[in-house]
């Protein structure tokens, strides 16, 4: 493999930007949005020259790796900080600082009136060199600190407005919820470090052929914990919908295009691992078909309108790890739909962005209606998106959503049916909610808020999000040209060699597909723009809907089984701790107090009964040893 | 003459001594009795040396007999400097260092 010395620029850039202005402080205030602006930029520009080098050779010779320095050494055992830039990880470069630079573009004018504004670009270039490392380390263990980077990132821009108590929770929430996936991951490497006594992916790559079936189950069983907490998939979802407190740029750019997609990096990374556990591989699969129906629902019920595209964030990303649990079929299919569903995705979210920056940060959408008048460019663009989410021909979900429903049917047997019918469902929902969160913004009756003044936002905002409705338009067209993104994968994540029957020919897949959006988009018009809607939720309502409203339950679930019990759990130690340990603490102190007090009488302060004890002490002495030596 | 007897006078000096220690008050007669153990101990070694016909008891005298005036130096300064603040030579008044 050969090496490079310019990868590093994609990583040190960006870190360079977030030290400059959290070192440097209020002076560079005036000029630190630039400054990391530039960086991302630049680093995007390292990502496009990385990319013409690679397309300068052939398939198998593409990936190049850099040793940065020797991070552990102890006699054999050796661990270096390399970076490994292969075809998959050059989509994600390309992704995380060409949408990244977008995003920094826009939060320039979003978050113009901010007085932290510095921090927030500190933050974000923290997070794009923390993202980089995630997808450019060359092990698991350099993965990992990326991985806890992203976190620590994740949770300083989800709490960027901490002082409302709300959003400072909520990034705690999203924290240690992360955590329990971050668990996950150090397990897998533990393991992966006992069993095959590696953990670069080439290595473990090479020792999975001959490692137990077992070993590599827990692994990816570990694996998928760890995408699970990421990727905000079930059971570890509920932390996403509250992640929405950070400002939109940051929903837009973490928790929607980038970096809740690294669970699904996770796994298609790990392919080997998955293809020889069959078991794990299963799960990955339940996970996501549950996860995107679960995001789905969820989506139905939201009247926050960035809350109702986390939920289905959730579930586009419940898509690709169904995807990628499909093994080399669907490996290609889930890194298309995350890269396309980063181009709409981050186009809608900064869509919304720009509708609350229109609509005095409101973001419940009964309070808006008929914006599409004042926001022209705004609706166009977030138009654009949604019909690539739905998946309408030609746009780009379409091509690759479509890809994982065909790869879903062709998986075989019943399970081929069961997946492609919940991908389908699914579909049919995401076709449903989208459409209610465009027509109640967009098309429907205004109902604002009497003070409420809708205009089009600055070309600064509007400019990336356009950028990124032409990626939407275009990214799934350019990848399935030729098949052109599943060739380009194929070296590393294995080829697809055709093994199963077609369950069903492709064009009725997308019939189906079809059929399912259309009646999705049917119900939605029918139930709201043709008949009126109210500008506060409907109260009387049924049991069904207020348990999706209620987030299916996601955090009643958590409260009951794990904060309540953790919480008795805590109590109960404390109580020990306090009886128990502190007690005997206190115990050895009284009976000390206790015999030092009764002890202390015996000192009379005269020299005299001093003597005396001596002098009986002496004497009891010398007859103890006349006693015991006669 | 029968060396035994100078230890029965050893024996007796001595605890007229400690006696001397544990009864009186003032604290040039304590210190006196303390001379007068540390004597009766000396007549005791000297004693053994002669009965055993060696000489380390009789070295050991003299080791007494030395550290026994430096302690008498220091010994009666302090009971000076003590009656000097106090006005007082009994040893049952200097008893502050149990508060």
């Amino acid at each position: 493999m050969s090496t490079s010395s310019s990868l590093v620029y994609l990583i040190a850039l960006p870190l360079f930007g977030a030290a400059t202005l959290l070192l440097g402080g209020r002076r560079t205030d005036k000029w630190g949005h630039l400054l990391a602006t530039g960086m991302a930029a630049s680093s995007f520009g390292v990502g496009l020259y990385q990319l013409s080098e690679m397309l300068g050779r052939s398939g198998e010779e593409r990936a190049v790796t850099q040793k940065l320095f020797s991070w552990i050494a102890v006699g054999n055992f050796n661990i270096d900080a390399a970076l490994l830039l292969d075809q998959l990880s050059i989509c994600f470069v390309l992704l995380i600082t060409g949408v990244g630079t977008l995003i920094h573009i826009y939060s320039i004018a979003y978050m113009e009136h901010d007085e932290n504004r510095r921090r927030f670009f500190a933050y974000l270039n923290l997070f794009i060199a923390s993202m980089l490392l995630l997808v450019l380390g060359n092990s698991y263990l350099n993965l990992y600190v990326g991985w806890e980077g992203v976190g620590l990132a994740s949770y300083l821009l989800i709490g960027f407005w901490n002082q409302k108590p709300a959003y400072a929770t909520a990034s705690k929430k999203a924290f240690v919820m992360n955590r329990v996936g971050d668990m996950g991951l150090s397990f897998a490497i533990m393991i992966a470090f006992a069993t095959l006594g590696t953990t670069t992916f080439e290595g473990v790559q090479e020792a999975s052929h001959h490692a137990s079936e077992a070993a590599l189950t827990a692994i990816g069983i570990m694996l998928l914990v760890a995408a699970t907490g990421k990727s905000a998939q079930f059971p570890l979802q509920a932390w996403l919908g509250d992640a929405m407190a950070g400002p939109t740029p940051v929903s837009a750019l973490i928790h929607a295009a980038t970096m809740v997609t690294a669970g699904v990096y996770l796994i298609v990374r790990s392919n080997f691992i998955f293809d020889a556990a069959p078991t794990a591989q299963l799960l990955v699969v339940i996970v996501g078909a549950i996860t995107l129906i679960f995001g789905a629902l969820i989506g139905t019920a939201k009247d926050d309108i960035k809350k109702a595209l986390a939920a289905s964030t959730m579930s586009q990303i419940g898509y690709m790890v169904l995807g990628a649990g499909l093994g080399p079929a669907g490996y290609a299919f889930a890194i298309m739909h995350l890269l396309t569903h980063g181009f709409f995705k981050a186009s809608m979210f900064l869509g919304a962005g720009s509708v609350m920056h229109g609509m005095n940060d409101e973001v419940n959408m009964r309070k808006f209606g008929n914006l599409r008048k004042f926001m022209p460019i705004t609706f166009v663009t977030f138009g654009l998106g949604y019909l690539a989410i739905i998946g309408v021909p030609p746009f780009a979900g379409f091509y690759s959503k479509d890809a994982i429903i065909e790869t879903a049917f062709n998986a075989g047997g019943v399970k081929g049916i069961i997946l492609g019918s919940v991908a389908l469902l699914g579909a049919a929902i995401t076709a449903f909610y989208m459409s209610r969160v465009m027509i109640l913004t967009f098309t429907s009756r205004g109902r604002w808020d009497d003070n409420a003044h809708p205009h089009e936002s600055p070309w600064l905002m509007w400019l990336p999000i356009a950028i990124l409705s032409v990626g939407s338009v275009t990214a799934g067209f350019l990848f399935t040209r030729g098949d052109a993104l599943v060739h380009w994968l194929e070296p590393v994540v294995g080829g697809h060699h055709g093994e199963h029957e077609e369950f069903l020919p492709a064009l009725v897949v997308s019939g189906l597909a079809l059929t399912a959006v259309a009646i999705g988009v049917a119900i939605a018009i029918v139930k709201y723009q043709l008949s009126d809607v109210d500008s506060i939720a409907p109260e009387k309502v049924s049991a069904l809907t207020r348990f999706v409203r209620r987030d299916l339950g996601q955090d009643a679930f958590n409260e009951a089984v794990f904060m309540r019990p953790g919480q008795s759990l805590t109590k109960l130690l404390v109580a020990s701790d306090d009886r128990v340990i502190d007690g005997a603490v206190r115990g050895i102190a009284r009976v000390a107090i206790g015999s030092g007090s009764a002890l202390r009488k015996t000192q009379t302060g005269f020299a005299r009964s001093y003597a005396a004890f001596i002098l009986i002490g002496a004497i009891v002495l010398i007859a103890g040893i006349w006693v015991v030596t006669q | 003459m029968n060396p035994y007897n100078y230890l029965y006078v050893a024996g007796l000096l001595f605890t007229i001594g400690a006696v001397g220690v544990v009864v009186r008050r003032n604290a040039i007669v304590v210190f006196m009795c303390v001379e007068l153990m540390l004597n009766a101990a000396n007549l005791a070694f000297v004693t053994f040396s002669r009965i055993n016909g060696t000489l380390e008891g009789q070295v050991t005298a003299f080791f007494t007999m030395v550290v026994a005036a430096c302690e008498v130096v220091v010994g009666l300064a302090i009971i000076v400097a003590i009656y000097r603040s106090r006005r007082s030579a009994s040893v049952d008044d200097a008893s502050l260092l149990k508060r």
